[in-house]
Order: structure tokens, then C-alpha cells, then sequence
């Protein structure tokens, strides 16, 4: 791949997990337990679909075919999204998306500290600005977990569950393909193993905290970044495609 | 299982430096630190501040309004408390 391709394709990965997330957040409008934290999960969504239109614009910008970041988001077939397959897990109940929501958080935001220093600008520059807002995401999220965690004995067990079930979509997180070895090697982009190492110290910090339990090593499924996904996606996709599916070229 | 509302806390938020905290509204939340995140969340999404104070609304004492004529009237009269007999200068900002 040319280096303006590599650019192209990791800003489209980028820009799927921030889209992906961020429509599983949308979700949560109307459906949160309080009407201040709905406003709170409303904006964290804004912040993710911002993130997702400055990486698809970048990544169109560097493929250099015309496709714009509502081609991206909205007409392309299952196989050719990317992100990660914990952020298109259902929202379930509100210990369920607060996990998935820690887990993911964790992960990207040690991810985009490393990305604000690889040598390519377009990806550091938003990777800068994503930064601030993912770090109070963060904050959000884990505050949340060592709440249900150190709650009561019923939200501290479904909040366990929550973990066991997610843990095995954590390891393709950490799992280099050969994109990951490109970025790294072209533009000093993220060292996966390593950061894996401050993502497990992280974690285990915010698990503790909760009074939680690490959940142990199990078998990890993976795909996402290959374009397979599980099941739930279709139905995402349906979901958010549906306009742009139905009145092919409508705007606002 | 009932419903039990979480408490109230009052939400102050600084625009600027330099100015003073003003009462900006109200959230509910469950401790301190979801009233700090929720009162972010809600009253600051357009910039609106660079310091937040918030606390809870049963830990506030307030003036009774039956009371107001009792507070408040005998200082109606007393226009010589006013410092109106000042110059100020137009780049003095704030005052």
C-alpha cells in the first residue's frame, strides 16, 4: 500500500469504531435512567459522530476518489466496517453499556495518546482534539462502574455479569493485522502490545475500584477489523443507513 | 421496588476569569461527583463556563419570603448607601 492508502484505510478503522459507538450511544436517548445522564449520553454520542466525520474526512481526503464522510457512514456494505466488535454489542441494560463503554474508552484513549504523536498531522491533529473529549468520557463511564460495582449487592452482580460477557471482545483490540504493522512502521502509529500492558493496569485499577473481578483468560473472539461482525450489526447498519438506503442522496 | 428521587443540587458556573459564579440552575444526581459531571453536561455544552461549583439544595439556608418586608424594606429608603456620586470610567469593565 502507498503510504497515502495506509492513512486512507487507518483513519476509515478510526472512524468506524467512533461512528459505531457512537450510534450505540444515540440509542440511549429516551432510553436513560435519569434525564440528566441522557443529556450526558447524548453528547458523548455528538462527540463520537463529530470524531467519525473528521476521520472519514480525512480518509476520504487521502484516498483521493471523491467519496465523502456520508459515503463513508452510510454506503457501505457490512463487510467493509471495520470497528472493533465490543462497540456494536447492544446497549442492554445500563451496567451492560457502562462496561462496554469503560472497556472501549480505556482502549481508545491510550490509543489516541499514542496516535497525537505519530508523524502524520491530519491523524495527530484529530487524535489531539478526540483526546480531551474521550478523557472525560472516561471519566464518565468508570465513575459510573465503580458506582453499580461498590453499589448495591444486585448492581454490583449484573455489573459482573456485564464484564464476564464483554471481556472476550478484548482481545482483537490488542491483536496487530497488517494495517496496524504499516501504521506503526510508516508512521510511528501505536505499538498494540504495548499498550495493551497500560490498558490491563487501567482497567484492573477501575475493576478494583468497583470491587469487581478481573474476568480470566478466556477464548477472545475476533473479526471486526476483517469486516465480521456478529449479528447484532445488520441491524445497526438497517438502522442508521435506512434514509440514506431509502432517498439515495437526501440531504438536510 | 419504589422510586427514589436522587437528591438536588444547586449548580453555579463562572463564565470568565476574573468574574464571580453565578446561579446557573439545577441537577439531580446521586453524589458529588455525578452532580459535578451532570452539571457539566448540562449547563456548560456551549461553552458556557470555566469553573463549576455545585451543592446540594437541602445544605443551602435561605431567607424566608415571609419575612421579605423585615429583610429587605428598611434599606429602600437609605439611597445614601448608594455609592451613586462616582465617576466611573467607561474601561472599567464588570463593575
Amino acid at each position: 500500500m502507498t503510504d497515502k492508502n495506509v492513512l486512507a484505510a487507518y483513519a476509515t478503522r478510526l472512524g468506524d469504531n467512533a461512528l459505531i459507538i457512537g450510534q450505540r450511544m444515540i440509542e440511549l436517548v429516551a432510553a436513560g435512567p435519569e434525564l440528566e445522564e441522557e443529556l450526558a449520553n447524548a453528547n458523548f454520542a455528538l462527540d463520537y459522530i463529530g470524531q467519525a466525520r473528521m476521520f472519514f474526512s480525512y480518509a476520504g481526503e487521502c484516498e483521493g476518489a471523491g467519496r465523502s464522510e456520508d459515503d463513508f457512514a452510510f454506503l457501505r456494505p457490512e463487510h467493509e466496517y471495520q470497528n472493533l466488535l465490543l462497540v456494536e454489542q447492544p446497549n442492554g441494560h445500563f451496567g451492560d453499556a457502562i462496561v462496554r463503554q469503560v472497556l472501549f474508552d480505556s482502549w481508545y484513549l491510550a490509543l489516541l495518546e499514542v496516535l497525537t504523536r505519530c508523524s502524520d498531522e491530519g491523524i495527530s491533529d484529530i487524535a489531539a482534539r478526540a483526546c480531551k473529549e474521550v478523557r472525560y468520557h472516561l471519566r464518565h463511564s468508570s465513575q459510573w462502574l465503580v458506582r453499580l460495582g461498590d453499589g448495591t449487592d444486585e448492581s454490583h452482580a449484573r455489573v459482573q455479569q456485564s464484564l464476564n460477557d464483554l471481556w472476550k471482545f478484548t482481545g482483537e483490540m490488542f491483536v496487530p493485522d497488517d494495517l496496524d504493522d504499516e501504521m506503526r512502521s510508516a508512521f510511528n502509529g501505536p505499538h498494540l502490545e504495548v499498550l495493551e500492558t497500560q490498558w490491563r493496569a487501567d482497567v484492573a485499577a477501575i475493576v478494583a475500584e468497583a470491587t469487581l473481578d478481573l474476568p480470566d483468560d478466556q477464548w477472545m473472539a475476533s473479526g471486526g477489523k476483517q469486516g465480521r461482525h456478529t449479528e447484532h450489526f445488520g441491524f445497526l447498519l438497517a438502522e442508521m443507513q435506512i434514509m440514506q438506503r431509502t432517498f439515495p442522496g437526501a440531504t438536510w | 421496588m419504589t422510586k427514589q428521587e436522587w437528591p438536588l443540587y444547586e449548580v453555579f458556573i463562572r463564565s470568565k476569569s476574573g468574574l464571580s459564579h453565578r446561579h446557573a440552575g439545577s441537577v439531580h444526581a446521586a453524589d458529588d461527583e455525578m452532580a459535578l459531571n451532570n452539571a457539566r453536561d448540562t449547563y456548560t455544552r456551549r461553552t458556557e463556563g470555566v469553573s463549576i461549583w455545585v451543592v446540594r439544595s437541602d445544605q443551602i439556608v435561605a431567607s424566608d419570603p415571609a419575612e421579605s418586608s423585615a429583610f429587605f424594606e428598611p434599606a429602600e429608603d437609605k439611597v445614601y448607601r448608594h455609592p451613586t456620586f462616582y465617576d466611573i470610567p467607561d474601561e472599567v469593565e464588570n463593575l
